[in-house]
């Protein structure tokens, strides 16, 4: 498509530019596009239009902090022995000289103290992996809260979930290396995961571990899964996310001229590309500030591991809180049956409950279009508000997650806030239950009301401030329409589809089990759907603005007439 | 619109389009920038831009300066608890990035072409044509294997290539030995008939005399053999490297004194007393927390209560180390000690259960 740069700034030129030494150029890309046919790839991609919003952001964080994982990961690898052979430090860190460590602690040691820009690596490494995760856990937010899951994208979801798991494993398995005091108890609470698995248990651990714990053999293999095998997937399953990415065309925001069926925005040369460039070098600088002001992960201050001592206070990284706060405060369930032991204490909260969660919030898109019978594609995306069940359900797992990763850190609030901890403990077991559920409510009716308020700006206009005092004295505050564009945009929306009610089934002459599920889908439908406000009709907008017309003519009428003629202009 | 529910007539998968109460305005009209329109201000945006990359310039001079001039190693604690080389390199290296993407993403803002462009969407589906063409092609592929044809080579087949899945298992086999019995014992049952394993002190491998002891102290402790394997014949290889992290893992313990009278003997494994496990007042127990094994360190010394800081157990060491609060499932076992000819501290046996964490198998425990 060709643009109208007519007054577009002279740098920017009128005739496409031509760089010096143009002929080299074209040579080359002659030479390229015989062997590899890049033309036809390039024509429809260069000016591949993406739309612009700032949410739009948050994916291309967790993008960029990988780059940055993955830079200033191949540099630590220079340095860093993945060994547990033991030897005496002799760096330059005074405190810990002469003091026995692993291969492993004393190279971290020494990229620490010994390396130069070595310590800001490692901190912007380990600071890029918070960033990384973070980024994505908010980006999945915002996919998931504006409906961008909906077909076709459900398998790009899927993705994420498995690139999010990845993440996380890839954060374990990476601050483990190090075989400081606090990764080592972590090591040492997984080796207790694993025992605690039935049947297998023990056998798990002494093969993880090359036999007993701790062995001399995890940090090799948590290395090789490290650097190579999470990376390696995470790489693939990062190209195949963009790759769904380029081929569905990213979602846009209703409004003037942006429909379902186009995308609005600016291409991808030069300004997208500009822009998402220019964004990878922001997220890198601010890595590196991060890295290189903030101090993260100390080790030299907690020193190398030792199964006989531990730390006050010890925590995981953060995006491992939650399980921890679940393993925390579930009740000391274990049962001895039959000479075996089940460890329901660690089974349940480790185990059982984030693949469960996992699973379901890979299921999420699937259900919902399940309940709502919704097959279609969306590129348009909704507003949280419109889509208030949703919304709701995706509260209730924050909720849930929230309160989990608090009770993972109950001593540190029992310290800080000069709370009993085993109240803490005592309050967090039901406000795990009863906080999704209040959340779910309270977001739903909070949802609806943000409807309805729509449906007032739509109907009655916008509050002006402006109040006009009629002749008896009564006050009344003027409502202006708002302009075409933004009621266009509110009302851009799809209406709620009505659920088959139970006679429809009945009607349709399905019988046994298929009856039953698509009563039950129906039901679903009904509650999912529940109070929601539906866009107003083109009868209801135009009674509407008629009597609100009238209103004002009226109001405008009394007060020309009345003693008071300081009210509101002509409109 | 099509009907939400009525999925069947809509065999495309469904290209929505909206049908509002109110018509598309369609896209706003384009408006020109002050700097596509104002000579001045254009030439001010492009010095802007081209600051923004000197001064990058600039700081990136600055990090390979910092980088020859700040000594590493004997600074680490000069500004915020580590050094000042770090800290210049992160500054100057993040200046220098950052400026140069707030440059160019002001270069696009300002001065780059801001028209929007439309891009028509197509269905992800693929057109009925195509489709036809690709199931034609994958049955006259299919056909002319004549895998359908042919049972006999598609099942040997898929039997062997399955079979191939046992080789990727069996081969992980030597990853580690198999658990034995290496979970049931600690190093504390390798004490010689005259030469019962003392106690020593973690880290300074001290014996001890139970007169060292005052009431309401904690010791954390290790077996002699760590250090002293000779003297229990022990091959000093044993307890060197890794294998003294793994008996370390095992064999923590902890020595507290109350006052006797405070004690409440429990049983032991065969169901009798454990009245005579204790020397006037001092109990050892384990360390390693029961629950997934974080070694147990918070004393609360009026109560005898040991808190585990990882996920907040709490065990009673007056009560046989029974949970008093949080996730732990099991007591902390507890080690029978006794004084030696020389009035120190041993171990009359090792513990009667396995330590740490729990696992499927452990109740199969035989002494």
């Amino acid at each position: 498509m060709s643009v109208d740069v007519s007054k577009v700034a002279s740098t920017n030129g009128m005739t496409p530019a031509t760089a010096k030494g143009g002929k080299a150029a074209g040579a080359i890309a002659t030479w390229a596009d015989e062997r590899l046919g890049l033309g036809t790839a390039m024509k429809k991609n260069i000016r591949k239009v993406f739309p612009d919003h700032w949410s739009f952001m948050l994916g291309e964080i967790a993008l960029w902090s990988f780059v940055v994982l993955l830079l200033t990961g191949v540099f630590l690898t220079l340095w860093f022995d993945p060994s547990m052979t033991e030897i005496q430090y002799n760096g330059a860190y005074d405190p810990l000289r002469g003091v026995h460590m692993s291969s492993a602690f004393a190279s971290t040691m020494d990229i620490s103290f010994d390396v130069r820009g070595g310590l800001l690596m490692r901190q912007m490494h380990h600071w890029a992996a918070h960033v990384f995760i973070a980024s994505m856990m908010i980006h999945m937010l915002r996919v998931y809260l504006t409906g961008a899951f909906r077909k076709p994208r459900e398998l790009n979801w899927v993705i994420g979930c498995l690139l999010l798991l990845l993440g996380t494993l890839e954060g374990f398995t990476g601050y483990s290396l190090p075989d400081d005091l606090l990764s080592g108890t972590g090591v040492r609470a997984a080796d207790g995961f694993m025992k605690a698995s039935p049947v297998v248990g023990s056998y798990m651990s002494f093969f993880v571990f090359g036999g007993e714990f701790p062995g001399d053999s995890i940090i090799p293999r948590f290395y090789a899964v490290h650097i190579l095998l999470i990376p390696g997937l995470l790489l693939a399953l990062i190209a195949a996310h963009m790759l769904l990415l380029v081929y569905h065309k990213h979602t846009q925001w209703a409004g003037p001229g942006r429909t379902e069926g186009n995308v609005v925005g600016y291409p991808m040369l030069p300004v997208y590309a500009a822009k998402a460039g220019g964004f990878f070098f922001i997220v890198f600088g601010t890595i590196a500030m991060l890295g290189g002001l903030f101090s993260i992960n100390a080790v030299w201050k907690i020193g190398p591991y030792d199964p006989s001592k531990v730390t006050a206070g010890s925590q995981p990284d953060w995006y491992m809180g939650w399980p921890d706060g679940l393993l925390r405060i579930i009740p000391a369930w274990e049962t001895h049956i039959w000479g075996i032991t089940l460890s329901w204490n660690v089974m349940l909260p480790i185990l059982v409950m984030p693949p469960l969660l996992l699973m379901l919030l890979m299921a999420l898109p699937f259900i919902e279009s399940w309940i709502t019978g919704d097959k279609r594609e969306h590129h348009l995306l909704q507003r949280p508000r419109n889509a208030p069940t949703r919304t709701a359900v995706m509260v209730a797992l924050m909720t849930f997650y929230g309160l989990s990763w608090a009770a993972g850190g109950n001593d540190i609030i029992a310290i800080k806030l000069h709370l009993s901890i085993n109240q803490i403990t005592y309050f967090m077991r039901g406000a795990v239950f009863i906080g999704p559920v209040i959340a779910f409510i309270i977001t739903r009716r909070w949802c609806i009301s943000l409807q309805r308020h729509d449906e007032g700006k739509l109907l009655h206009g916008y509050e002006t401030g402006v109040l006009v005092r009629s002749p008896e004295g009564g006050y009344a505050e003027k409502h202006l329409p708002i302009p075409e564009s933004k009621a266009y945009t509110l009302t851009a929306r799809d209406d709620d589809p009505r659920p088959e009610t139970a006679e429809e089934i009945e009607a349709s002459g399905v019988t046994g089990r298929r009856l039953r599920l698509r009563k039950l889908r129906a039901r679903l439908a009904t509650v999912f759907f529940a109070d929601n406000v539906q866009k107003p009709t083109v009868e209801e907008l135009h009674e509407a603005q008629h009597h609100a017309e009238h209103e004002l003519h009226e109001l405008e009428s009394q007060i020309s007439a009345g003693p008071n003629r300081h009210g509101p202009a002509e409109h | 619109m099509t009907d939400a529910h009525d999925t069947h007539s809509d065999p495309h998968g469904g290209e929505l389009a909206v049908t509002g109460p109110i018509p598309d305005p369609g896209l706003p009209e384009h408006q020109w920038r002050p700097t596509d329109v104002d000579p001045a201000k254009e030439k001010r945006a492009e010095r802007q831009v081209a600051t923004l990359f000197g001064l990058s310039a600039v700081c990136t001079i600055l990090f390979l300066v910092a980088y020859f001039t700040f000594d590493i190693g004997d600074d680490w604690d000069v500004v915020a608890g580590f050094g000042a080389s770090t800290m210049a390199l992160g500054f100057t290296l993040g200046l220098a990035l950052m400026l140069i993407g707030v440059g160019v993403i002001h270069w696009a803002r300002k001065l780059m072409a801001d028209h929007e462009i439309v891009e028509l969407r197509h269905p992800a589906r693929s057109s009925d044509e195509d489709r036809e063409v690709a199931v034609q092609a994958i049955t006259d592929g299919l056909t002319e294997s004549g895998i359908g044809r042919r049972p006999l080579i598609r099942n040997s087949l898929l039997g062997a290539v399955g079979l191939l899945g046992l080789p990727a298992v069996v081969l992980l086999r030597d990853l580690g030995p198999l658990p034995g019995d290496k979970l049931y014992h600690t190093i504390w049952g390798k004490g010689l008939e005259d030469k019962p394993m003392r106690i020593v002190r973690d880290g300074i491998w001290t014996p001890i005399l139970a007169s060292d002891l005052e009431i309401g102290d904690l010791v954390n402790c290790q077996p002699d053999a760590l250090h002293n394997p000779e003297r229990y014949d022990i091959d000093p290889l044993e307890v060197e490297g890794v294998n003294l992290q793994i008996h370390k893992s095992k064999a923590s313990l902890i020595l507290l004194r109350m006052n006797p009278g405070d004690i409440i003997p429990g049983k032991d494994a065969k169901g009798e007393s454990r009245q005579n496990w204790s020397v006037d007042g001092i109990v050892a127990y384990s360390k390693i927390c029961t629950h997934v094994g974080c070694p147990i360190s918070l004393n609360e010394r009026t109560t005898h209560h040991l808190l585990c800081p990882c996920h907040q157990s709490t065990f009673d060491l007056a009560d046989s180390g029974k949970v008093v609060f949080g996730p732990a499932g099991r007591p902390l076992p507890q080690l029978p000690i006794a004084v030696d000819d020389e009035g120190y501290l041993v171990a009359q046996s090792d513990f009667d259960e396995p330590v740490g964490p729990s696992f499927w198998e452990r109740d199969y425990y035989e002494r």
